[in-house]
């Protein structure tokens, strides 16, 4: 995915003299040719992830479409405030685009995992959230962010789903069943491995924010488990919300609140979490019993 | 400032803040304010939406009084709406917001943002060919200690960015005061980028806020004298400028 973002945003450069972009050494050198091209419009600000969201508020108060990137936990978290107020609170907007997701750099440990950032941009208005769960769902995306001036953030990971769902902005039905089970992402696969043989119907959508609420009012009946690849529940209120007045029953399955003081690669984090298939059946299977 | 000017500045901001008594915070910046808007700034009310404006953004959000004032003076918002600062129905809060205010060109409240904003807006203007517009940021000495305005500084100087930073010098920061301030060079003559406009015998007195903006140009100022500050903000220069006014 991280590719694919490279490749595109050196190809929205330019095509379009609007955008800009700016790094803050993370990826740096992959927009090597894009800075030599476009040196009035790719910025690398150094390990200044403060200055890189002001230089993105900036850029947009004088009308220019802002590109900003880094490893989540930089690009979201240690921003906050400059999201809060120099974009939010100018009324301006950026595309953020970040790697790293929860647990992607595992070896690296907890400063480089933002299992929080979603939850993060919930507290703020006006933010679109994508979470591709394909490399072939992800340029999309960062075009059609170039066409608006909205505050959009885009989560890119490692791990990734065998197929690509690129019209996933709500929630796509892939299969067919009793009581529904929403997969974000990259968490699609390990669903429908976790529910082979179970009947239920699984939904999936790259666009977490905003939550299509009519396609969950549509598609509940009772029971609906919400599967996440960032903080466990990160979704709860929007899900109680769409669901308001519907007797139901919900189970969020995420990343969980306790640091895993481990190493290893993003599955051994998975399994750690629950998130890997058999974790799913097991939280899934008890749930709907 | 001549005496008619003093006066009715002195009537606006009586206004705002409903006092004849102003908060240091408030009337540090009076001078330097409206120096810019009355002989330095490209901008007027007809032209707040110009996209080659001249862009000025007031970092330090505290103590706005005598901003709003001189956007009062110079016919940006009526006069009127000094009179209810912070009430309900007024769109002049403690801190300007620009979403509510012509002329505003950013929301501030929370020290430490219109750096990096000016830094961006800076690249922006550039990008887009209005290069000979020019973009002023005004922050407070207490300020400076707040970490992201480093980060800009740092920046600006390795790209040399022709942004013009102004800092009011009222030795408000905890730990910045003269004297209190330790391994700056105190000599005239000390610092090498402290330059021009007749300051030379304070500009040692202030090294603790010079210091902390390498390979910027500098100016230190007395921030109540019209002329030097006019001639300090009027300097253009191929890299970022540092205008220190102390009041």
């Amino acid at each position: 995915m991280r590719e694919t973002f490279i490749d595109t945003t050196t190809a929205i450069l330019d095509e379009d003299p609007r955008t800009a972009l700016v790094v803050a050494d993370i990826s740096a050198a992959s927009f090597t040719a894009a800075r030599r091209r476009h040196p009035d419009r790719v910025f690398n600000v150094g390990i200044r992830e403060q200055l890189m969201a002001g230089v993105g508020g900036g850029l947009a108060l004088t009308g220019m479409r802002p590109y900003l990137h880094s490893y989540a936990p930089f690009l979201i978290d240690r921003a906050y405030e400059q999201i809060k107020l120099d974009l939010g609170h100018q009324e301006t907007g950026a595309v953020l685009v970040s790697i790293g997701a929860s647990y992607d750099a595992a070896a690296e440990g907890y400063t480089h995992q933002s299992p929080g950032d979603v939850a993060l941009l919930d507290t703020l208005d006006g933010w679109t959230v994508h979470v591709p769960g394909h490399r072939d769902e992800v340029a999309a995306l960062l075009r059609a962010a170039a066409r608006h001036d909205d505050r959009v953030y885009v989560r890119l990971s490692t791990q990734e789903n065998a197929h690509a769902h690129p019209d996933a902005g709500g929630l796509r039905v892939l299969r067919r069943g009793g009581p529904l089970v929403v997969a974000v992402g990259p968490m699609l696969d390990p669903v429908l491995e976790a529910t082979l043989g179970m009947d239920v119907t699984v939904a999936y959508t790259n666009t977490p924010r905003p939550l299509d609420t009519d396609g969950l009012r549509a598609l509940v009946e009772g029971e609906v488990v919400v599967v996440e690849p960032y903080l466990a529940g990160t979704s709860a209120h929007l899900v109680g919300q769409a669901l308001n007045g519907m007797p139901h029953r919900a189970l969020h399955l995420g990343v969980g609140r306790a640091e895993v003081r481990r190493y290893g690669d993003w599955r051994d984090h998975a399994r750690a979490h629950g998130l890997d298939p058999a974790g799913l059946r097991r939280s899934i299977s008890a749930f709907l019993l | 400032m001549n005496f008619k000017l003093q006066s009715m500045h002195m009537k606006l901001l009586s206004r705002v803040t409903a006092d004849v008594k102003h908060t240091p915070s408030a009337h540090s910046t009076l001078d330097v304010l409206w120096v810019l808007y009355d002989r330095v700034l490209r901008i007027t009310p007809e032209t707040v939406d110009a996209p080659d404006r001249d862009r000025f953004l007031l970092s330090k959000g505290h103590g706005p009084a005598a901003y709003y004032a001189v956007l009062a003076a110079k016919g940006f918002i009526p006069e009127e709406w000094l009179d209810d600062m912070g009430g309900w129905d007024s769109p002049l809060g403690h801190h300007p917001d620009r979403v509510l205010i012509p002329g505003v060109e950013i929301g501030t409240g929370s020290l430490g943002h219109g750096l990096g904003l000016a830094v961006g807006t800076a690249l922006g203007l550039r990008a887009q060919g209005f290069l000979d517009t020019r973009t002023f940021v005004l922050l407070g000495d207490a300020e400076l200690d707040e970490g992201s305005n480093h980060e800009a500084i740092a920046y600006a100087a390795a790209i040399r960015l022709p942004i013009t930073a102004i800092v009011i010098d009222n030795r408000s920061a905890t730990h910045g005061g003269p004297g209190e301030w330790s391994g700056a060079p105190t000599g005239s003559n000390a610092h090498s980028d402290v330059s021009g406009q007749g300051n030379q015998p304070r500009a040692g007195l202030y090294a603790g806020i010079p210091v902390r903006f390498p390979n910027w140009s500098v100016s230190v100022v007395n921030g109540r004298d019209h002329d030097e500050i006019k001639r300090a903000l009027r300097v253009v220069s191929d890299r970022p400028r540092l205008v220190v006014a102390s009041v």
